[in-house]
């Protein structure tokens, strides 16, 4: 790895994170075999089967989850991520973040507040770490929608094969490293094998998901991990349109005084067109 | 001023001759004919007075264009056309520019409008038979404002260079690649480069902010001169000139001011609120006005899973895909627009409007309506199984109206026209 230039305290974090899922991932059995390991939040249903329809169900006029996605944000994804689009200052405005608190527990050292939120870590170096240099995030929930990105952070399963020792299984193969895991434990993917009617009368073997297995608890419950990622979710929906609350606040004035005006101008016609039989 | 005529209607006296109009207002008029204008073109102009609701898109379209100008206007201060800066300063807009996000979100949800508000525009004249003589150029200039329209919109699409911009050029600019000889010189003509590039942007920007809009403007002010020579049509399809009142006014016509400029405003008041509601509550609409991959900034190495053109392109894309060889899909879409042009000929039958044509003529119009729905929608589906029969279906029958129109409309049972148009007071 090269020296890092600047503030790369972020970037550490990130690779220090890498490195601690690449640890577990490699401790984490392949086979099935820590099954009542965590399985006892797996309740009746199976784990995860459902995950294609699970939403993300958030509400960007809760300003507190909105906060805490702020804050989840800084802690786990700036680290490799931007908002190029938006700037500390208008963060702390919207979310009602005072500007002492954002300077002390948002900001990195030594940014200004018109600044724009860039990660420190340097795109050539990403480059190299990932095979990738990570997206911008300031409209991430516009292109990819909210519940895409909650499905995301809900779907990580280990996987040795993979070199971050992480896959998933809403963007198969990946290349981010499954950065909350710390928080939300590991979980095992189990896959049913499914025959195939090949067209020239070959049968074919594919593993479908059938569903999670837990086999290591993580920092948070299965609720707060929840919680957690729905608040982050949050946090990118606003930054993707910052003034989509001041958009359905002004709407309402302007839906309502249009309403009138047309029942002001229908009272005219009929004013006038009492004169044409 | 208790004279009325023939309809009731209160009979209005020439604005020059109003007392008390001196000074600079006779000044201006001696050099400028506004009051005449005035006179002949709004307050003297006669519309029949049964219009009903489909008669409200003129005036609507009218609107939309005068909306899109001044948004387009305020967009431009800040848009900043290139490949590298584009697609940010169109953030920047929404972002940081006072109320920028309000003039992109009414200008992106205008361009949709506008086809909303054409499409019925264009739908009632089939319904009524208005581009029959003696309307047959008003029709013609119509639909060169409706081609204009279409270019504007597709260059417009193409400014936020966005990844779905950028691919739907990309194939909207490769069909002329099909015509033979000339095809892949032309499109490299068009483009500026050898693909999709600054260039083409640039020139896609002149084009959309100068070019077509002045094009634009002059047809639509052809449109209206072409309309106030003939005058209205009207949902019975009767000339109304032709039975005058002892005044000489038409006996089922009102002055178009004040009677039409008030009931306009309820339609304006209506569209507006439906026009907000989106705006203000839902911007993208699910994806059909503002693309979602178009959030995504162009990126010349990654498709989008679906490429498909904004939604009112979709109908005449679906007709594109619905046949196998490229040349000949891409020359049944050319034909699929030139149809509209040869309407006022291919129409045979001694009826305007559907009030009083048979069942024949409704069957066809009833059926081209739902191809042209359902074309459109198969237009936004993937080009696949069912939706390809179920498109080449639609486009039978979206061309049998116009090129079997001159054989059903001879032997379509029509009615008894009536010789005053009917009018029940509200």
């Amino acid at each position: 790895m090269r020296t890092e230039r600047g503030p790369g305290a972020r970037a550490g974090r990130a690779a220090a994170l890498m490195a601690a899922v690449l640890s577990a991932a490699a401790l984490a059995p392949g086979a099935p075999a820590a099954e009542e390991g965590a399985g006892s939040a797996e309740g009746a249903g199976k784990l995860g089967a459902d995950w294609q329809s699970w939403q993300a169900d958030n509400d960007v006029s809760d300003m507190a989850s909105l906060q805490r996605g702020a804050r989840n944000f800084v802690s786990y994804c700036l680290g490799c991520h931007s908002l190029k689009y938006e700037r500390w200052s208008r963060l702390g405005q919207d979310l009602a973040i005072p500007g002492q608190l954002l300077q002390q527990d948002l900001m990195p050292p030594g940014e200004q507040p018109t600044q724009y939120i860039l990660t420190s870590m340097p795109a050539a170096d990403a480059q190299n770490w990932f095979g990738k240099t990570p997206p911008d995030l300031a409209l991430m929930a516009r292109a990819r929608g909210g519940d895409h990105i909650y499905q995301l952070f809900k779907t990580y399963y280990v996987d040795p094969s993979r070199p971050t020792g992480a896959n998933n299984l809403r963007e198969p193969n990946i290349a981010m490293p499954h950065v909350l895991s710390e928080l939300e434990g590991l979980k095992r993917a189990v896959f049913r094998d499914v025959v195939v009617h090949g067209e020239g009368g070959q049968d074919t073997h594919e593993p479908v998901f059938d569903h999670f297995e837990q086999i290591a608890p993580g920092r948070l419950s299965a609720a707060e991990y929840d919680g957690f990622v729905r608040d982050t979710v949050n946090f990118l929906d606003y930054v993707s349109e910052p003034t989509q609350a001041a958009r359905r606040a002004l709407g309402i004035w302007v839906v309502l005084f249009l309403l009138v005006f047309s029942w002001l101008a229908w009272l005219v016609k009929r004013e006038y067109w009492k004169d044409v039989h | 001023m208790a004279v009325k005529t023939a309809t009731g209607a209160p009979a209005r006296l020439p604005a020059g001759a109003a007392p008390g109009r001196g000074g600079l207002w006779a000044w201006l008029n001696k050099r400028l004919p506004i009051d005449k204008f005035l006179v002949e073109q709004v307050t003297e102009y006669y519309a029949p007075k049964n219009f009903n609701i489909w008669y409200f898109f003129g005036s609507l379209a009218l609107l939309v264009l005068a909306l899109q100008l001044v948004t387009g206007i305020f967009l431009t201060m800040f848009y900043k056309p290139g490949e590298l800066t584009s697609f940010d300063s169109v953030e920047f807009i929404m972002r940081e520019v006072d109320y920028g996000w309000l003039i992109r979100y009414l200008h992106s949800t205008g361009a949709s409008a506008f086809f909303i508000v054409v499409y019925l525009h264009m739908f009632r004249a089939l319904l009524y038979g208005s581009y029959k003589a003696p309307r047959e150029l008003l029709w013609l200039i119509g639909m060169l404002v409706y081609l204009a329209l279409m270019a504007e919109a597709f260059m417009g699409y193409v400014l936020p260079w966005g990844n779905m911009s950028f691919w739907g050029a990309q194939v909207i600019v490769n069909l002329f690649g099909t015509i033979p000889g000339i095809g892949g010189p032309l499109v490299e003509w068009i483009r500026g480069d050898y693909g999709i590039a600054d260039a083409t942007l640039n020139r896609f920007f002149s084009l959309h902010v100068a070019a077509i809009p002045l094009a634009l403007l002059l047809l639509v002010v052809l449109h209206l001169v072409a309309l106030h020579e003939s005058g209205s049509n009207n949902p019975d399809g009767i000339e109304i000139k032709e039975k005058l009142g002892p005044d000489g006014k038409p006996l089922d016509g009102v002055p178009f001011h004040p009677y039409y400029t008030v009931k306009d405003m309820v339609g304006v008041g209506v569209f507006l609120v439906l026009f907000a509601l989106v705006v203000f509550f839902k911007p993208t609409l699910g994806g059909l006005f503002l693309e979602t991959p178009n959030f995504e900034p162009a990126n010349p190495i990654s498709t989008p899973e679906h490429i498909t053109p904004a939604w009112y392109f979709t109908p005449y894309y679906a007709i594109l895909r619905a046949v196998p060889d490229q040349r000949m899909g891409a020359l049944l879409m050319l034909l699929s627009l030139v149809s509209f042009f040869f309407l006022p000929w291919l129409d045979r039958s001694p009826v305007k409007s559907m009030r009083y044509r048979g069942w024949i003529s409704r069957t066809a119009l009833a059926l081209f309506a739902a191809s042209f729905v359902l074309l459109g929608y198969l237009g936004l589906q993937p080009a696949t199984g069912a939706y390809v029969v179920l498109a080449r279906i639609s486009t039978v029958v979206y061309f049998a109206f116009f090129w079997l129109m001159p054989f059903y409309t001879l032997i379509d049972p029509v009615k008894p026209v009536p010789e005053r148009v009917t009018y029940h007071a509200h």
